[in-house]
């Protein structure tokens, strides 16, 4: 379960740009929830998604996973309760690094890396095993660099990294938005096909709105900072498009000018 | 003439080998942490001086070395702090190390260089083991042995989970901390193993020479970039696996010796050699970048037509 209770953030404090990029965003996640994020730039999505990640400190709230506080945790200790795909695809593994090692450093998130052996033959097996869901072939090539894969393996492998451990929070930052509409799809395919095996309590932010009202239980708008909209149950369940833009006028008494979502 | 070039090889080869150590610490910073640290200049004299005064003291070389490279390690660790710790940019941080040690080198060593004399003291290594010693004293098998025992250990190293994080974080620092990884602290570990590894060279050297100055880490940054880079070129396409790749560095710095030993030969004057060196590694970093760009833009114009 998470919790996020009340929490700002400003960026560049006191400069010319100084932008305030979440304002009192409170939201629980109840386990096995799985929540799309939708809203426009600078909504304050991904900077949602940071906060709960870590990559810095929020200025005020606080943020508590499964009963335990984690505001004051730096990124590398919270990792060990979440699982993240990122928007670039180049983000979520090393490229210097084998399919095999990048995925056994993943399989010791939140443990303490010693002077044991990196990977194992055990988990050599294991991996294969796991590697044959995603259907791309890269079973045949573990010890190929992560580098010489295209976008959409990086990205399914990065979903097959954030779960080796089950994480208490799966994060999806726009994580099909760099790739071609097929591969897209695929990865979409991949990602639930991983959440409902797992059962992952999941938020996962979409430029697309179709892809926000298809997938998940539950859909969150978010604009300036804050959380404009929350739909859940029966009500998502029969959402279109439309309804989606009707609620945005009446929320925020503008128009969604943002072409790229509703075309998406 | 050709005889005094002939007869210089095998001390080349010697001084490449003990440089190529150095050089494999130098690839530990600035191939798999992808930093370029500076500390080394520094840590290089530290660990020579270190090894000097302590043999003159009556240690035992072996101890003498263990001791240099933990002081090489200390020198690491100082740079790794003032970077993760304090946010100063890598290099900066190993600028001010370096400049540190100035100071420090000359404390321990009292004056700006200490002698050893190998008819006085039990040393490792010798110009004077290189010809008319049983093949097992002979200095170039020592520093070979040192050297394979070295690239050993650390490919056993970088195959652990611990030697893999720092692996993780050189390639990608953002999807380290994702995976757990504490960043700042493996690239303290990664800063501290190669600048042990850079004084560890330094107390060969100085064995060998006979002495320890004050100045003998100056530009030894670009000699390890240059063994580095060297070894690189030449053996990249087939030595794949890491072990080779360090062994490829290794190469490099003999490589490195025997060139430099040509040039003397052929009479380029000898306070000419550092800009000479500074100029091939510009070279060599600057070949791959320009390399890139050309070929990008042979791409862009190919798909407008």
């Amino acid at each position: 379960m998470l919790e996020i209770k009340n929490i700002f953030k400003t960026f560049n404090p006191g400069t010319i740009n100084e932008k305030t990029a979440l304002k009192g965003v409170s939201l629980t996640l109840n386990d096995g929830d799985f929540v799309t994020v939708i809203g426009g730039n600078g909504a304050g999505k991904s900077t949602l998604l940071n906060a709960i990640a870590g990559t810095w400190q929020v200025d005020s709230g606080s943020i508590i996973i499964d009963g335990k506080d984690v505001t004051n945790l730096p990124e590398h200790k919270r990792a060990k309760f979440l699982g993240r795909v990122f928007q670039d695809p180049m983000t979520g593994t090393a490229a210097t690094m084998e399919i095999e090692e990048n995925l056994a450093l993943a399989n010791r998130r939140g443990k303490c890396r010693g002077l044991k052996i990196g990977i194992t033959a055990g988990e050599r097996k294991e991996y294969k095993e796991l590697l044959k869901i995603l259907g791309l072939g890269l079973e045949n090539r573990m010890t190929a660099k992560v580098g010489l894969l295209s976008g959409g393996q990086r990205q399914a492998l990065t979903l097959l990294m954030a779960s080796l451990q089950k994480p208490k929070i799966l994060l999806l930052d726009e994580h099909t938005a760099a790739l071609d509409p097929k591969t897209a799809a695929k990865v979409l395919d991949t990602t639930e096909t991983i959440i409902n095996r797992d059962k992952l309590t999941t938020l996962m932010i979409t430029h697309n709105m179709k892809d926000a009202i298809v997938h998940g239980n539950r859909l969150i708008m978010m604009m300036d900072g804050k959380i404009i909209l929350d739909i859940s149950g029966e009500e998502k369940k029969s959402l279109t498009v439309e309804d989606l833009l009707h609620k945005f006028e009446e929320v925020s008494g503008e128009e969604f000018s943002n072409d790229k979502a509703i075309l998406g | 003439m050709l005889l005094s070039l002939l007869n210089s090889m095998p001390g080349a080869v010697a001084f490449g080998l003990i440089w190529g150590i150095m050089a494999i610490g130098v690839y530990i910073t600035f191939r798999i942490l992808d930093i370029a640290d500076l500390s080394v200049d520094g840590s290089i004299c530290t660990g020579g001086a270190v090894c000097i005064m302590m043999i003159q003291k009556g240690y035992n070389f072996a101890l003498a070395m263990l001791v240099a490279f933990l002081a090489g390690m200390l020198a690491g660790f100082v740079t790794g702090l003032l970077h993760t710790v304090l946010g100063i940019p890598a290099i900066l941080a190993g600028i001010l190390t370096q400049l540190s040690l100035y100071s420090i080198n000359m404390k321990i060593m009292g004056k700006s260089n200490q002698i050893v004399n190998v008819d006085k003291y039990d040393l490792l290594v010798s110009l004077r083991y290189i010809r008319d010693v049983p093949f097992y004293r002979n200095s170039i098998f020592v520093i070979s042995c040192l050297v394979l025992l070295l690239i050993g250990v650390l490919y056993w190293f970088f195959g652990t989970e611990a030697g893999s994080a720092i692996r993780a974080t050189g390639c990608n620092r953002a999807m380290s901390k994702a995976q757990g990884i504490n960043t700042s602290f493996y690239t303290v570990i990664g800063l501290m193993i190669s600048n042990g590894l850079v004084a560890f060279s330094g107390a060969l050297l100085s064995q060998y020479q006979g002495f320890a100055d004050i100045n003998m880490g100056r530009g030894a940054i670009v000699i390890g970039l240059a063994a580095v880079i060297i070894g690189e070129a030449i053996f990249s396409k087939v030595f794949r696996n890491f072990a080779l790749k360090l062994l490829a560095v290794a190469i490099g710095g003999i490589v490195y010796y025997i060139v430099y030993q040509l040039v003397i030969w052929l009479g380029v004057d000898t306070d000419m050699l550092k800009l000479l060196s500074a100029a091939v590694v510009a070279v060599f970093l600057a070949v791959p970048y320009l390399k890139d760009k050309h070929f990008t833009k042979a791409f862009k114009k190919g798909e407008e037509k």
